[in-house]
């Protein structure tokens, strides 16, 4: 597994294909971009986090925190016009296509100026405008609806590319089955990747799954090429995301990649994750992707007072957002019954 | 004018469409090169070409999620389900998926979609290819719900049901797909939304969907023949949005109403639209409000006992005249 991936070779680890609104090989801007977005996505999640268990968060949250090396390099590599599909853990992966922090703080917390009208809440995030086509809370489901995307990108001849993130759990669902063939079948354009934080919920993935690789291991089964990424190296995974991007872009159809990361939280709400032994527990902390990729961008020469600096500015935007969220009034009642149908409204009788 | 079948019908109602507007496509198992295994998509594959009309692997979930997936980003799929109780199948992706996701993100996303599939009994399939699950689509907000009854409606409802921004599903009966009656030339367009009267009476109204919809007139039919009483037919043909203004109409005018639905009995259409009746009416009824649906349980392969289940013309002759006898 690349660990320290010398960024020469994560460039040319792409297929020979040209993509040139995408960087070929991240430049110092470009990884201090990867760190902000990890950032951005870690301290709005621990603040969701703190914010659920004040009770202004209602509902549930699904935490990615430790699995922002994913969203991050993916996004990196993505094209605005590209399609991000997620789970209702996906929190990070709306941030990371540049969705702002405050009307998802305000869909979290149910006020106006919400995302959506505080009608999806922290399960179903979406923004069409960020090209984030929604988090899927039945574990699943989302697969299939990429690959439509894609099929509608690849008759369209617009070279979208759909991006499906999903976790180890779901490789174990029909729909993850179902989606792999037909896209490979349709040499559909679309990328999917399996967030491998090693537990099914509150579960092992390895102790309900017939391989070891719950991804990779089944992508011969597609006539697929068995991808793993350290998912805990943000540049890793941008040098993934850019070499499967590209061959999707090409018209050579799908992948499946497995990133290996960890959940450092529980499941969900309040759920401390006690389940998992504390030795497997310490050993991923000690490889957070933030403070790896925070090492290595002073190694690569980045001066301690720009990273201060972007530090400084991700705590600001957040404590914005929890401002506006802290401020907002409580939803018009009345927009409960609006957007059923095109037409803004939900008569059911004509 | 041309006498069509109603599977015909289907075809020529999705190629209307696919020809006026490059962003319709079809999907489905066996709908391309194979025409469809009820033969109601014969034609397109030749006419519209391969990226246009794809035949699918037997995946439910993939076909119906692709065409969300489709719909969701500029394309307006129609998918097949062979057989609508393959809807169990397929049900996280119509009723979690599909129906919801418009009002979840506010509006955000839209949702252009036909799910066509060949539904109801008669053909002593068995209780897994028989079923109507109009009711099923009926009970989810955010899922419009068409079940044509004659070939013209078919052209022109699937031509709407596909223009239409919402997701709807087409309701083929399999029992029908053999008649044939002439249909206009050119477009036809048939509003969502709209029951027609198919026969007008005075002494009761029957409103009926699809395949129900022929008996309920052969039974208004036989009544009128032997000095009965008269019936006044209303096909429905549409579930959502559901046209309320020409039942209550007539009710208004009969003072009785009969449902005659497909549908095991529990929670069925007719219940909803008695129910309205029942609110909205009450006091110009001279009636019971009666519902004659198929007893709630599955439907049976043997041809005598799915007979005996489904509301046949004879059972709706019976039940209308006890009923207005004991009530006249």
């Amino acid at each position: 597994m690349p660990t320290e991936q010398p960024l020469t070779d994560a460039g040319a680890a792409a297929p020979d294909v040209p993509a040139p609104e995408v960087q070929a090989a991240p430049d110092t801007e470009l990884r201090l971009r990867m760190y902000r977005t990890m950032l951005e996505c870690r301290l709005f999640e621990q603040r969701t986090h703190e914010l659920f268990l004040a009770g202004l968060v209602r509902g549930t949250t699904h935490l990615g925190i430790g699995q922002e090396a994913v969203a991050a390099g993916f996004a990196a590599a993505m094209r605005p016009d590209d399609w991000t599909f997620c789970t209702y853990r996906g929190h990070n992966h709306t941030l990371a296509r540049g969705t702002p922090m405050t009307p998802v703080l305000l869909e979290l917390v149910g006020k106006q100026g919400a995302l959506m009208g505080t009608k999806g809440g922290s399960m179903h995030l979406t923004s069409v405008e960020h090209g984030v086509m929604g988090s899927y809370a039945i574990v699943g489901a989302h697969l299939p609806i990429a690959v439509g995307a894609a099929w509608s990108a690849q008759y369209r001849k617009t070279d979208q590319v759909a991006v499906c993130f999903f976790g180890d759990g779901t490789t174990n669902i029909g729909s993850f089955h179902e989606a792999l063939n037909m896209a490979v079948v349709w040499k559909a354009p679309v990328v999917f990747v399996c967030e491998n934080n090693q537990y099914m919920e509150y579960t092992p993935i390895r102790s309900v799954t017939a391989v070891d690789r719950p991804a990779a291991d089944r992508a011969s089964a597609y006539g697929l090429e068995d991808l793993v990424v350290d998912g805990n190296d943000v540049e890793a995974v941008y040098a993934m995301a850019r070499r499967t991007i590209a061959r999707a872009r090409a018209g050579e159809g799908p992948s499946l990649v497995e990133a290996v990361t960890y959940r450092h939280g529980g499941h969900s709400r309040a759920d401390p994750g006690t389940y998992r032994p504390e030795e497997e527990v310490k050993a991923w902390l000690s490889r957070d992707p933030i403070p790896a990729q925070r090492a290595r961008l002073l190694k690569a020469g980045v001066a301690e007072e720009d990273l201060a600096r972007v530090e400084a500015e991700v705590k600001a935007a957040v404590a914005d957002a929890e401002k506006a969220a802290r401020e907002a009034p409580d939803p018009d009642p009345a927009v409960a019954t609006t957007h059923l149908w095109a037409d803004g409204g939900a008569e059911w009788r004509s | 004018m041309a006498e069509l079948t109603y599977r015909q019908a289907v075809a020529r109602g999705i190629a209307q469409e696919m020809e006026r507007d490059p962003s319709v496509v079809a999907l489905g198992e066996d709908i391309a090169a194979a025409g469809g295994v009820f033969k109601t998509t014969e034609g397109l594959l030749a006419k519209f070409g391969p990226e246009r009309v794809r035949d699918t692997p037997i995946s439910e979930q993939a076909i119906i999620g692709a065409a969300m997936g489709a719909a969701m980003t500029g394309l307006r799929p129609v998918a097949e389900l062979m057989f609508s109780d393959f809807f169990g199948v397929a049900w996280d992706m119509v009723a979690n998926q599909i129906a919801k996701t418009r009002y979840m993100t506010d509006g955000q996303v839209s949702l252009p979609l036909v799910i066509r599939t060949a539904n109801g009994g008669g053909l002593r399939f068995g209780a897994q290819h028989s079923q109507s699950i109009e009711n099923w689509a009926m009970a989810i907000p955010g899922l419009k719900v068409v079940a044509p009854s004659t070939p013209h409606d078919m052209v022109g409802l699937m031509a709407s049901a596909i223009r239409d921004p919402d997701p709807v599903i087409v309701c083929e009966h399999k029992s029908l797909f053999a008649d044939k009656a002439d249909v206009d030339d050119g477009e036809i367009v048939v509003p969502l939304g709209q029951a027609r009267v198919v026969r007008e009476g005075t002494d009761a109204t029957v409103v009926a969907l699809a395949a129900m919809v022929p008996r309920a007139l052969a039974a208004a039919e036989r009544l009128a023949e032997n000095g009965g009483p008269s019936l006044e037919v209303i096909d429905l043909r549409t579930l959502v949005p559901l046209d309320m203004t020409t039942v209550l109409e007539s009710v208004r005018k009969t003072s009785r109403l009969f449902t005659v639905e497909e549908n095991p009995r529990l929670c069925g259409w007719g219940a909803e639209v008695v129910s309205i009746v029942a609110e909205e009416a009450i006091y110009s009824l001279d009636g019971p409000l009666v519902r004659i649906t198929t007893p709630h349980v599955p439907l049976a392969a043997n041809p005598v006992l799915e007979d005996a289940q489904m509301p046949s013309a004879d059972r709706i002759v019976d039940v209308v005249t006890t009923t207005m006898e004991a009530t006249g």
